[in-house]
């Protein structure tokens, strides 16, 4: 019945959709061959430098890439907004620790488990609350994340409270890297598929399906489209990457306990990131993310990390009351 | 058997204190959220923010956290005006006051954690009053003062602004902006200004109700994130905006958490609230006594 409906809807959109996508700035190709040329000069200017500190603070910054995009998916695409970020990047890191102490499989398929998994959490909760307004639905998120810390904080197989060693395999899948150069590639691979997702969403029927709900849900339901199926797509994916830029945390860090995972700053700074750069396109979430990441990492290095994160509190309400395009919203007058 | 119905017995009727406590906690939210729908998450960090004056006032001054708490209570409603009026003015006006308006309080909530960690630490604090350590004894129920003392308190305040909506002009104006805002702009009020003053009202309780937290336990700033998930379970559970059904859900939720930590331990009963909050959105969003 759901599919009926679609593809009643469908005609109206589709030849915006393939007008937008011929005329537009850039076409697919274009756009994946620049993704692919931009993450390649990324990481071989990371080389350049060679410097270990490079990899470990840029790592930080793939990984709030990752969790920006995923966030805007749901938060800029469909207008939801999630404050349970912890709890699926959270979960992602744990379902590592798990399978690290039960079959070590390598990193990527890890990522993958961890993606699942974060992606059925995100399916459940949006299950139960996504049928109501909203607001309801930010609240459950906050919510789910400490119900999550608790279950993980009592689970002693994946280090309760203590918290969890993980020693990091001797040997690097591919030659020449370092453990940490190959986690930094893994999230920079991440984050290309990531941003690609959310570009191929933005100009696809799901898109303008998400884009409907975040204008006008009730004309979106009154003229066929299937909202609820629409958002519980929107929550899995997000939910998903968010799980699967968590998955080599245990290894980044190498010691993980609750406290750290399921940190408040992790939500705060993947709300701010899109927040800050602009929410309606793929390309807001990067800005926040470079910009804000970077900002924090040497703050923390230069300052320290709870005044860097009181800035990140201070940019986020600054830029929601004065700027509520983000900067995106200044060029595009 | 009869150590455990004693250990039961101990356990409803701290249970029936705490939720009376919980109901001060919420009561602020049941406005802000309940009657005004401004999603105020950041009401909790406000209250640990209440916790941290009465805590100045006490080991500085050596004033009582609550006689301190009613004094800096006119600071909070002003706190609370201004806050309402940026919010009018950026979110509300503007038409936008989904995403943008819940950002903006969830970094209200994480400035003002951040904030009260560098000036203060992570470490615990707490008050010293006469009447935190003494018990009363009936029978084999033992009623700690620690816990019936901010449970009057907050049922003494609770009653004082159930008085105040149904017996004042202000009142009944923010009762019905909270029904009809196009109404009662027919009648020559300006929503804004009523909402300001709910508002203003909100923030106020949570100065009294951060008192009466830090008598309670020992606070640290991030405590002000496991009282989200609690607050707005017994606000929807409640059934928006209605303080009886506040008060009601408030003691469910206490009694249900105090039994959860006497015998299943108290590690556990964060995730009581929020299974709690689950369950209610997904089979009865309109509340326990709500009107559908």
């Amino acid at each position: 019945m759901g599919d009926a409906r679609a593809s009643n809807a469908q005609p109206h959109h589709a030849p915006a959709a393939s007008a937008r996508v011929r005329g537009g700035p850039m076409g697919n190709t274009r756009f994946v061959a620049g993704l692919l040329v931009a993450a390649a000069a990324t990481f071989g200017a990371a080389r350049l430098v060679d410097n270990a500190y490079v990899f470990f603070a840029g790592y930080v910054v793939l990984q709030y890439i990752v969790l920006a995009t995923a966030w805007n998916i749901l938060g800029g695409y469909t207008g939801y907004v999630n404050f349970g970020t912890a709890a699926f990047f959270a979960l992602g890191a744990y379902t590592t620790v798990a399978l690290h102490k039960l079959v070590p499989l390598p990193l990527p398929v890890m990522m993958l488990a961890g993606g699942v998994i974060s992606g059925a959490i995100g399916l459940g909760t949006g299950y139960l609350t996504l049928r109501l307004r909203g607001t309801f639905f930010s609240i459950a998120t906050l919510a789910m994340a400490v119900v999550v810390q608790t279950l993980i904080t009592n689970w002693s197989f994946v280090g309760g409270s203590r918290g969890a060693y993980i020693v990091r395999p001797e040997a690097t899948p591919l030659f020449g890297l370092d453990y940490v150069q190959y986690l930094f590639l893994l999230m920079l691979g991440l984050s290309v598929i990531a941003v690609g997702v959310a570009r191929a969403i933005e100009h696809s029927r799901l898109g303008y399906g998400f884009a409907a709900i975040r204008d006008d849900e009730l004309a979106a339901e009154a003229n066929g489209v299937p909202t609820l199926r629409l958002k519980l797509i929107a929550t899995a994916l997000s939910g998903g990457f968010m799980g699967m830029a968590g998955a080599p945390l245990p290894y980044y860090v190498t010691y993980l306990d609750p406290a750290s995972g399921f940190s408040l700053s992790y939500a705060v700074n993947t709300i701010a990131m899109p927040l800050i750069g602009g929410t309606g396109s793929w390309l807001g979430p990067i800005l926040g993310a470079v910009l804000l990441g970077t900002l924090q990492q040497v703050a923390t290095v230069t300052i320290s990390s709870a005044l860097s994160l009181l800035l990140v509190g201070v940019l986020l309400v600054g830029f929601v009351v004065a700027a509520p395009r983000g900067i995106i919203g200044w060029f595009s007058r | 058997m009869d150590l455990s119905l004693d250990l039961l017995g101990n356990a409803l009727v701290s249970g029936l204190l705490l939720g009376a406590f919980y109901a001060a906690v919420t009561i602020g939210v049941s406005i802000s959220f309940g009657m005004l729908d401004i999603v105020n998450i950041a009401h909790p960090a406000f209250i640990v923010l209440g916790s941290y004056i009465a805590y100045i006032a006490n080991s500085v001054l050596g004033v009582d956290p609550i006689l301190a708490s009613i004094i800096v209570l006119p600071a909070f409603y002003l706190l609370g005006m201004a806050i309402y009026h940026v919010y009018d003015v950026s979110f509300e006006r503007r038409g936008d006051a989904s995403i943008r308006g819940l950002a903006f309080f969830f970094g209200i909530l994480f400035i003002t954690e951040v904030a009260l960690v560098l000036a203060f630490g992570v470490d615990y604090r707490l008050v010293e009053a006469p009447y935190i350590g003494p018990s009363l004894h009936l029978g084999v129920i033992d009623l700690p003062l620690r816990l019936l003392v901010p449970a009057l308190v907050s049922l003494a305040l609770i009653g004082a602004l159930q008085l105040y909506m149904h017996h004042t002009f202000i009142g009944r104006a923010i009762q019905a902006v909270a029904q009809d805002p196009l109404a009662l702009r027919l009648m020559a009020a300006n929503p804004s200004k009523i909402k300001r003053i709910a508002f203003g009202l909100s923030i106020g309780s949570a100065s009294i109700a951060g008192a009466i937290l830090i008598i309670i336990q020992p606070v640290e700033p991030s405590i002000a994130r496991d009282y989200i998930g609690r607050v707005f379970a017994i606000c929807v559970m409640g059934g928006l905006g209605s303080f009886g059904g506040t008060v009601v859900a408030a003691m469910i939720l206490g009694i249900v958490e105090s039994l959860t930590a006497t015998f299943y331990g108290p590690s556990w009963s964060p995730a009581v609230a929020f299974g709690f909050l689950l369950l209610t959105l997904a089979l009865r969003p309109s509340g326990l006594f709500g009107r559908i």
